[in-house]
């Protein structure tokens, strides 16, 4: 039938790369036939948990995964949801909602130019508002300063990703029963309070799901905001798992060694993302997966 | 209709200014740039400028249209796009359509194989060692293969179809059709609107991609792509953020008319004006794209 094509190209491309998690326990080098490599065991793992900078790498994913999940996933996404239901102005709904979708199909690549230059030292207009209403006394070079990088990181999520993330509550909340403003409002509940005791109630159960679905991210994650936005002075800050693998294994031809960080983060969000699971089937009586 | 008192109104009033103001902190960064592409190069240096050019010229496009790379990358960005996302979406419906089937007997088994997927992968270095023996290493084709279909668009794709009346498929059947002919003259006209959303997605990703180009295709130049000359541009103004003291030398700048901001600059709005000229318009179907494959994923 005409699903084999996709299926031997599934086997190759996805299934093919988890049997190279194999060469983690090899001493791999490329050319060498299989036959003739040295089985090492465990050696890249023990090499892998005794270096340092490997945690580093660890702490910074998280944190940043972390901070991902609550700001650009669901607190700031909610509260535009939020302002997005109570407009009443269809034409100005539409517009505000068309324009926060943009820069989510803008790349990183051009989102980074955007972040270095409006944060730039000379000219960079965060840098001229915070002086001109007197929170600093110089320009400060953000992106040079290894304590900035997380929330340069996370702002720029949020920003990217604001409307696009929207998108679903505003869809739960569109699923709200009308009449339960309606009956709210004649008992003299007032907006705020409408927000709070049938909006937010009325998405309870989406952004659990959502909250569980972003936990096995959490050692994921990607590492293209980094990768771009990184420089040598930030760098502690800035080096994800992805770019320790890429950094220590690819460009040093350490390939068993890079491998192994990869299954370490994979097996990582394999339990998360079945311990989320669990967790969720408890709550609401129905798995994610 | 629920009424609003006066107090009420003055919550209306904060929500349009956090509406209005979150919308132009999203346009600003846009405006800012295509207010720097067409400024003269040098005169931007000074800084001062936010949304209208000081210094208006056209220079920075007409350099940066005159470099042979740039125009090699466009090519490449453009056939990237357009070639990748024509398979994608074909495959990608292809293989939706077949695990949409109820009475195809692997289909457990197939859905199962590509959910999986979307939580394990091989990671960077399997994956590279893989496309490396495949001879897929500064071949354009690395562009198109590896990333042939995605899990999620196959769901969204199957949980449309399945929403179709499965009669209509059952009177093709009955008239002989064979289940190649169902899926072209059938399911693949039906299903246009969920295919405009993820063709959408895929070509977004297309145009988008940069890290492919980096990895696999950099000692091949006449295979780069605009977003990956974007990307080296970047890096390099990124690196001289990071040390003030010698930033730009004069010397090597003296015979160029534009600066490497400059270029920046333009190339910014090329690879951006494409995207904002095709989203709005299928902003119906992605929306309805993503609650779906939000709620069945």
């Amino acid at each position: 039938m005409m699903s084999v094509p996709v299926v031997v190209w599934l086997v190759i491309f996805s299934y093919i790369p988890l049997w190279g998690w194999v060469i983690a326990f090899f001493n791999y080098k490329p050319g060498v036939p299989w036959n003739e490599l040295d089985f090492v065991g465990f050696k890249y793992f023990v090499q892998l948990f005794n270096d340092p900078r490997f945690y580093n790498a660890l702490l910074n994913t998280i944190s940043m995964s972390f901070l991902n999940v609550i700001f650009a996933c669901t607190l700031c996404p909610i509260i535009f949801a939020i302002f997005i239901n109570e407009v009443r102005n269809i034409q100005f709904k539409r517009t505000v909602q068309t324009i926060s979708y943009l820069p989510h199909f803008v790349s990183w690549v051009v989102v980074a130019g955007m972040v270095l230059n409006l944060l730039s030292v000379e000219s960079g207009i965060i840098n001229q508002i915070l002086l001109k209403i007197k929170i600093i006394s110089e320009p400060v070079n953000f992106i040079a300063k290894p304590d900035y990088f997380y929330i340069i990181v996370t702002v720029a999520t949020v920003w990217k990703e604001l409307g696009w993330n929207a998108i679903i509550y505003i869809a739960a909340m569109s699923g709200i029963d009308a009449e339960l403003y309606e009956a709210a409002a004649a008992d003299g509940a007032g907006r705020l309070r409408r927000i709070w005791h049938i909006t937010l109630p009325g998405i309870r159960s989406t952004i659990i799901v959502l909250l569980i679905m972003n936990i096995g991210g959490l050692v994921g994650g990607g590492f293209e905001k980094q990768f771009l936005l990184m420089n040598p002075l930030n760098m502690n800050r800035a080096e994800v798992l992805d770019l320790y693998s890429l950094k220590y294994g690819l460009q040093q031809f350490r390939f068993s060694f890079g491998t192994s960080v990869g299954i370490f983060s994979s097996v990582v969000s394999l339990i998360l993302v079945i311990t989320a699971n669990k967790i969720a089937k408890k709550w609401s009586g129905e798995g994610v997966m | 209709m629920v009424t609003y008192s006066k107090k009420e109104y003055i919550v209306d009033i904060i929500i349009y200014m956090a509406l209005i103001l979150i919308s132009l902190a999203t346009l600003y960064p846009f405006l800012h740039v295509l207010a720097l592409s067409f400024n003269d190069a040098y005169d931007s240096v000074k800084g001062g400028i936010y949304l209208i050019p000081r210094k208006f010229t056209l220079n920075n496009y007409k350099e940066v249209l005159s470099y042979p790379t740039l125009l090699i990358a466009f090519r490449n960005s453009v056939l990237r796009t357009v070639l990748g996302t024509l398979l994608n979406v074909v495959f990608t419906a292809m293989m939706a359509y077949v695990l949409s089937r109820k009475d195809f007997a692997a289909r457990k088994l197939f859905s199962t194989l590509f959910i999986i997927t979307m939580y394990v992968s091989g990671g960077l270095i399997p994956g590279y060692l893989l496309i490396r023996s495949l001879g897929l290493m500064n071949n354009f084709m690395v562009y198109i293969i590896p990333g042939l279909v995605w899990t999620f668009c196959i769901i969204v794709v199957r949980s449309y179809i399945e929403g179709l009346p499965f009669s209509l498929q059952e009177s093709a059947m009955i008239d002989g059709a064979s289940d190649f002919t169902i899926f072209a003259k059938i399911i693949f006209p039906l299903c246009m609107p969920t295919l405009a959303t993820i063709a959408l997605f895929y070509a977004v990703h297309h145009w988008n991609s940069w890290f492919d180009t980096y990895l696999y295709a950099s000692g091949n130049k006449s295979l780069t792509t605009l977003q990956y000359e974007l990307q080296k541009i970047i890096q390099s103004a990124s690196a001289t953020a990071s040390n003030m003291q010698n930033n730009i030398n004069p010397e090597a700048m003296k015979n160029k008319i534009i600066t490497p901001e400059a270029v920046q600059m333009a190339i910014t709005i090329v690879v951006v004006t494409p995207i904002i000229i095709v989203y709005p318009f299928l902003q119906k179907y992605f929306v309805k794209g993503m609650t779906v494959g939000a709620v069945k994923g």
